[in-house]
């Protein structure tokens, strides 16, 4: 019995959570959802009464203990509300991706044998039906919104406030058991099952335990002082962990609330009412904003974008450092205060960052001007590094330390190794239990003593201890004389250029990198428009001398920078060409998640590779292209072929040579 | 077809007595005859389609029945009642909303004033109370929001409820028009080619929200419409009509099946 008496403060479960926040924060508010154009919120200890007559209902409907109940729709608190009920009765909630087709989700269910399903609308319970015949242990499905339904067959089929009302209606009966499967739960019993995306064959279910998910919560809630009167919108999927961590995991640790929008298409104007306190984006949205925000002050009368401009070039070269807490001058710090009087103030409260304490983002490279941009408005944005194997946490930016380059300090209690190929490891609490029913992947991934390997490559600086990712393990390679080759480390800094969309950079096994750019229609020809310069295509701008020298310059700029990194300075791009077509997922340059296929890439265009290399000014070729609607035909064109300056590496790379 | 019960649909639905009747209509422009001695009846919880070839009647016949036009001869009979010649707005108070086939919203306001336009029929309060948005005005505005957030949700225009519906495009603002009939909560909802100029997929959500709100509501649905396919797979019976004349009613399989609607539609060799 002795994972009974362990726990952080004696609390080993999400219901136990639940309990301690409906006594102790009874009257603070836990969930809020915008619905007929009206904020709807409940506090702690309505929520705590919700959940328990949901539970209830479970029980009546027969849930066991250990049965899985898949969780299926967009962010509501009936469906967050639906996870710690599952929790409650002893079973393990699974929540789905609600954009997935059916056959995603049959394979999902079949693979943890889901008993139930907790689903949001006729959409998602139309793809259950369709799956249903073929799930042997599927049971009950409930839905939540009535629309649609009336007519179906109700004898495997309930809605959630009937399963409540039932459930409130067997109080007497059931009540007893509820408490004891409750009392019963067991810091290393399974908390939540996470099905990872699966990019590489079929998703794995990633099983995390009460341990992993509180003692992570704890952990991260203290690192940035998350306190009960903070508030989130939670608008990514259910089925992420992140969600789970933030909109439960420390949502029920701290006693915070979990703001829901009113549809996906509201986010915007619900983060602008809700004004969050604790904020996470993907860089993609960061950048959608920032883009947005520029558009407008283009269309802007003169004397506004002046206004803008002026306070913005201030903010920029003062606002990280004020952020950061390092000195300016008390000249400096008055303009600012100006200026956030002026712009920053109004924009931020436009955008609904007016509160925003702490943000963070992940999941890919942000570019530094998107990234010092909120930073310079004073948005305390950071980043952090983290996977669904780790519930969430591995590395996160520190308050006062934080870069664009960097994914910051291992988090509270997580141990970070980098082995000899490079690759990142790491052991945690958080660390999962295990791959469900899949040991040969779980024991590929974790080792015997709990590290886990992260697939990605990186280094740890060592003057500020922040790791850096380079780029997946699998893609880095060797140049010919031995140095690193990551080609989406460099690809990324091209791309972080507004005019270039696409870039793919060659080198493995060579003594030199070279790259061939794809523009960005949209930006050079706006550029091309603002210039008075004519273009009758694709082609002819981008063989147009002032695109290429424009291109040439962002190639060396970001050979300086490359040059700065002992490790990588070897990928510096010598040689490039701006490719005549853009590369197009129809003609398998990209995957339809829009990356880049290097090895087709290099293979299909192998004339132009061998052109980088050979050193010819110029080459002829021609390229066959697929139209949308099938068609074959060729594009013939002759490519200009540039040398970019190349910074010499640093002193100590010369030695190595 | 023709008992007073009632019928239960193909779908299984069961549908009412009879809700609105028109007897013998005739509708004459000077020596236009727009409309010649045409009778049919709508019945309580239907989908019924008006079809035919251009400059047929059927928007004339929507008219008649909206109360826009007075008919020339023949009686309109509403839930077992003769109806006497009204002006628009008593027949919409009477329960019986409409969209219109060019789109006739207020494009200065915003999607929400918009619908509550549609609540016009259920105030009461003074000018001088609303103009203060004291007492009964208050009250009435905030249990008529409500109906209308109900509404807005069912319809799924949540994003765009304080964007002016100048702004818009199209297919919106079709959809906008349908809220705010629905607003007025209707037992009678007239729908003027509720598709017209709309792309596939804006088709495909507009005949699921006319579904819908038959289904959810109960409303009575008569609507006129050109896309062949759209009304028969709406629709409960079809009233075809050519020149001003019916020359078909029935189910969808049974006036599809009509050798007059047939040569309506494909033209006959003289």
């Amino acid at each position: 019995m002795a994972h009974l008496t362990e726990g952080a403060e004696g609390l080993r479960s999400v219901p136990a959570l639940l309990a301690r926040n409906a006594t102790q924060y009874g009257n603070s508010p836990a969930y809020r959802e915008k619905e007929y154009g009206i904020w709807q919120s409940w506090t702690w200890a309505e929520t705590a009464k919700e959940v328990e007559e949901l539970a209830l209902g479970l029980l009546n409907l027969g849930v066991n203990e250990g049965d899985f109940i898949a969780i299926i729709g967009r962010n509501r608190p009936y469906l967050y509300w639906s996870m710690v009920a599952a929790q409650s009765v002893g079973a393990i909630p699974v929540p789905l991706y609600q954009d997935a087709v059916a056959e995603e989700m049959e394979y999902v269910l079949a693979h943890c044998g889901a008993r139930f399903a907790i689903v949001s609308d006729q959409e998602q319970v139309d793809k259950v039906i369709e799956i249903q015949d073929d799930l042997h242990q599927f049971e009950h499905m409930i839905y939540l919104d009535p629309r649609g339904l009336r007519k179906y067959d109700h004898t495997r089929l309930h809605q959630f406030s009937h399963v409540q009302e039932q459930g409130r209606a067997a109080r007497e009966e059931f009540i007893k058991e509820l408490d004891a499967r409750r009392s019963k739960l067991g810091y290393d019993d399974t908390c939540v099952m996470l099905y990872t995306s699966g990019t590489t064959g079929k998703p794995k279910g990633v099983v995390l335990s009460n341990r992993n998910i509180i003692e992570t919560a704890k952990a991260s809630s203290e690192f940035d002082h998350l306190k009960v009167d903070d508030e989130v919108l939670a608008y990514l999927p259910m089925a992420w962990v992140g969600d789970f961590i933030f909109s439960i995991g420390q949502a029920y640790w701290s006693g915070f609330c979990v703001n829901c929008p009113e549809s996906p298409d509201t986010m915007m104007t619900d983060l602008r009412e809700i004004a969050p306190s604790y904020y996470f984006a993907p860089p993609r949205v960061f950048e959608t904003q920032l883009t947005q925000i520029m558009i407008r002050m283009e269309d802007s009368g003169t004397f506004k974008k002046k206004v803008f401009d002026y306070f913005m070039e201030h903010a920029r070269k003062v606002g990280p450092a004020i952020l950061d807490g390092h000195d300016v001058s008390a000249m400096d710090r008055l303009k600012y205060k100006l200026g956030e009087v002026m712009v920053y103030g109004p924009l931020k409260n436009a955008l609904g960052f007016s509160n925003v304490r702490v943000g963070y983002t992940a999941g890919e490279a942000i570019g530094p001007e998107i990234f010092d941009f909120y930073r310079a408005l004073g948005i305390n944005l950071k980043q952090l590094y983290g996977q669904t194997e780790a519930s969430v946490f591995i590395t996160q930016q520190p308050d006062g330390e934080v870069r664009s380059d960097t994914v910051g300090v291992p988090s509270p209690g997580v141990e970070i190794r980098i082995s000899d190929t490079g690759e990142v490891f790491y052991r945690s609490p958080g660390v999962f239990v295990e791959y469900y029913k899949n040991a040969e992947s779980t024991a590929d991934t974790k080792d015997a003593e709990g590290w886990v390997a992260t697939g990605d490559a990186g280094f740890i600086e060592e003057s500020t201890g922040h790791l850096r990712i380079i780029d997946r393990a699998k893609d880095v390679g060797a140049m010919a004389n031995g140095a690193m080759f990551a080609p989406k480390y460099v690809e990324n800094k091209l791309k972080f250029y507004p005019n270039i969309l696409e870039a793919v950079v060659f080198g493995a096994g060579c003594d030199r990198c070279c790259a061939f750019i794809n523009i960005d229609l949209a930006a050079v020809g706006n550029w091309a428009e603002r210039n008075n310069i004519a273009y009758a295509s694709y082609q002819e701008l981008a063989g147009h001398k002032q695109v290429l020298d424009t291109i040439q310059a962002h190639i060396e700029e970001v050979n300086a920078s490359i040059a700065q990194d002992p490790m990588l300075s070897g990928c510096q791009v010598h040689r490039f060409l701006v490719l005549h077509k853009e590369l197009d997922a129809d003609d398998g340059e990209l995957t339809r998640t829009r990356k880049v296929r290097r090895k087709i890439i290099g293979e299909k265009f192998a004339d132009l590779v061998n052109a980088l290399y050979d050193g010819s000014p110029s080459i002829y070729t021609e390229t066959e292209v697929t139209y949308e609607d099938g068609r074959k035909g060729k594009i013939k064109a002759t490519l200009e072929i540039r040398d970019a300056k190349v910074v010499p590496a640093t002193p100590q790379k010369l030695a190595a040579e | 077809m023709k008992d007073t019960e009632g019928y239960v649909t193909a779908d299984g639905r069961q549908i009412g007595g009879t809700l609105m009747e028109m007897k013998n209509i005739t509708l004459r422009f000077g020596g236009v005859v727009a409309i010649q001695d045409i009778s049919f009846d709508i019945r309580e919880g239907e989908v019924r389609a008006i079809i035919g070839p251009n400059g047929a009647g059927k928007s004339s016949m929507l008219n008649v029945i909206s109360g826009f036009y007075t008919p020339s001869e023949g009686e309109v009979w509403y839930k077992g009642q003769k109806r006497p010649p009204m002006k628009p707005f008593e027949v919409a108070r009477q329960g019986v909303a409409r969209t219109f086939q060019n789109i006739a919203l207020f494009e200065g306001m915003t999607v929400l004033d918009n619908v509550m336009t549609g609540r016009l029929t259920h105030m009461t309060a003074g000018v001088a109370s609303q103009a203060l948005w004291w007492g009964k005005a208050r009250n009435e505005e905030m249990e008529n929001r409500e109906k209308v957030e109900r509404v807005i949700d069912f319809l799924e225009i949540q994003n765009i409820r304080k964007t002016p519906v100048g702004r818009l495009p199209y297919g919106l603002k079709k959809r906008v028009e349908l809220a705010r009939a629905l607003a007025a909560e209707p037992s009678l909802l007239l729908l003027d080619e509720p598709m017209a100029g709309m792309n596939v997929e804006e088709k495909e959500d507009m005949s699921r929200f006319v579904l819908d709100v038959n289904d959810e509501f109960g409303t009575t649905i008569c609507l006129i419409e050109h896309d062949m396919g759209v009304v028969m797979d709406l629709s409960d019976r079809v009233v075809v009509m050519d020149y001003g004349k019916k020359i078909g009613d029935g189910t969808p399989e049974e006036v599809r099946n009509n050798q007059d609607v047939i040569d309506a539609y494909l033209g006959v060799p003289h």
